[in-house]
């Protein structure tokens, strides 16, 4: 890779973290792991990117948000945003930084390593207690669940563990 | 396979097999919605809504995948085509119950149960099938909706489990309810009349084995909760892989696609 393209590189990666999940502000696409592979030639990048959920309103604005953002770095002209779904995006995606920030909106970060079917330990994101009780296994969004928090009485959110069922 | 490798008849079996499995969704998930507001309890109208929104994200998904074989557009398959050109089971396009969603709703909710219970066990017996499909896209795609529809199957089995072992009035309401959808079950766990290349080119299992999955794991359940299993589900008022369908389609459709038609270029 060419010191130029290197650079350029890492200007797009600049940008696409000041690219937030519409729906939590404080977590970045590439917080979440969001972000697959990102090529830059010349002036033009193409960016493929994992939905976390499929029926995820929020995908479009993410999409026109990546375009912008892109095409405002300095020496780029267009930005090509794909969905794909190989690697399925799963939520041991989720970069420690990403996980401190989802405690940061309330929102207690998935178990890492989670095996589907198996019981899910979720500590609330306040106090970090474990006498949690869940209220709703769905939440206000597709990627989270409500629970309580029985010993700072606080309710609170978990993002859903989404683990590869191979 | 990929979209290129695949040759001309197997094309057209791909294209009926993704065509069921997008309007199977497609028509569940509005039925879905249409519960938006008026389900038991609020905790509920949050789960519904959400698994509603899933679903019609995977029959985006399918759509999306009709598009990549030439089918056109996949808003437009979604909102522009005639109810004979719908590839969905005629029991998911049923209407909830008398009454519509803005005037005096009398929805019924054991129908709702049931009929999302006995369709979230075939899904997931059908996405079981599909991971390990022949055409790569759709197992992509398959791998991804499971992970979503986890949580549906197990949402839907524990509402069944409780209604059906609660009060007698909730016994009565669920027995009734099984036996309605047992009459035009069987239209969903058939592939309609593309069967044979649709499994000769293994893009998903025999039918029969998975209708036999199917009643296994129902006739369990049944038996668990103190039900008798009622025998091999029905298909009397005929195939919707057929294109035949009720009027309530009709009503689906329209209701679903009023802004779309109205004007394509209008944000929906």
């Amino acid at each position: 890779m060419s010191e130029l393209k290197s650079s350029m590189t890492d200007s797009v990666m600049d940008a696409l973290g000041d690219v937030k999940d519409p729906e939590i502000a404080s977590v970045s696409i590439l917080d979440l792991g969001m972000v697959h592979e990102v090529d830059v030639t010349d002036d033009k990048v193409r960016i493929s990117v994992l939905p976390t959920f499929s029926g995820c309103p929020a995908l479009h604005i993410i999409e026109r948000d990546i375009k912008k953002a892109i095409e405002n770095v300095e020496g780029i002209t267009s930005a090509e945003v794909k969905f794909v779904f190989t690697p399925s995006w799963t939520t041991d995606r989720i970069t420690p930084e990403g996980r401190e920030r989802l405690k940061e909106f309330g929102i207690s970060p998935p178990p890492a390593n989670h095996v589907m079917g198996e019981p899910w330990e979720i500590d609330c994101p306040y106090c970090g207690s474990t006498y949690v009780t869940m209220e709703n296994i769905f939440g206000p969004t597709a990627c989270r669940s409500i629970l309580y928090c029985k010993s700072c009485k606080n309710p609170f959110e978990a993002m859903k563990p989404v683990a590869d069922m191979g | 396979m990929t979209q290129e490798t695949l040759k001309p008849q197997e094309k057209k079996a791909l294209i009926e097999l993704l065509y069921q499995l997008a309007d199977d969704d497609f028509l569940l998930s509005f039925r879905g919605s249409e519960w938006l507001g008026l389900a038991p309890h609020i905790e509920e109208d949050v789960a519904f809504s959400s698994i509603s929104q899933d679903m019609m994200g995977h029959a985006n998904l399918y759509y999306n995948l009709l598009e990549d074989l030439g089918e056109g557009e996949a808003d437009r398959i979604a909102h522009l085509r005639t109810p004979d050109q719908f590839r969905n089971a005629i029991i998911l396009e049923e209407v909830n119950g008398p009454g519509t969603y803005l005037k005096e709703p009398d929805y019924d909710w054991a129908f709702t149960v049931v009929r999302n219970y006995f369709y979230a066990v075939h899904k997931h017996i059908r996405l079981d099938s599909l991971r390990h499909s022949s055409y790569e896209p759709l197992a992509e795609a398959a791998r991804k909706i499971m992970t979503e529809q986890y949580y549906h199957l197990m949402h839907w089995e524990i509402w069944f489990k409780q209604l059906m072992t609660s009060t007698d009035e909730a016994t009565l309401r669920m027995t009734a309810a099984i036996q309605k959808v047992w009459k035009d079950f069987g239209g969903v766990l058939t592939l309609g009349p593309y069967y044979e290349e649709i499994v000769k080119a293994n893009f998903i299992d025999d039918e029969n084995v998975m209708k036999k999955r199917w009643n296994n794991k129902i006739e369990a359940v049944l038996k668990e909760v103190g039900a008798s299993y009622p025998g091999e589900p029905r298909m009397e008022r005929g195939n919707g892989r057929n294109g035949v369908h009720t009027e309530d389609l009709k009503q689906a459709t329209a209701t679903l696609s009023e802004v779309y038609a109205t004007n394509p270029a209008t944000g929906w």
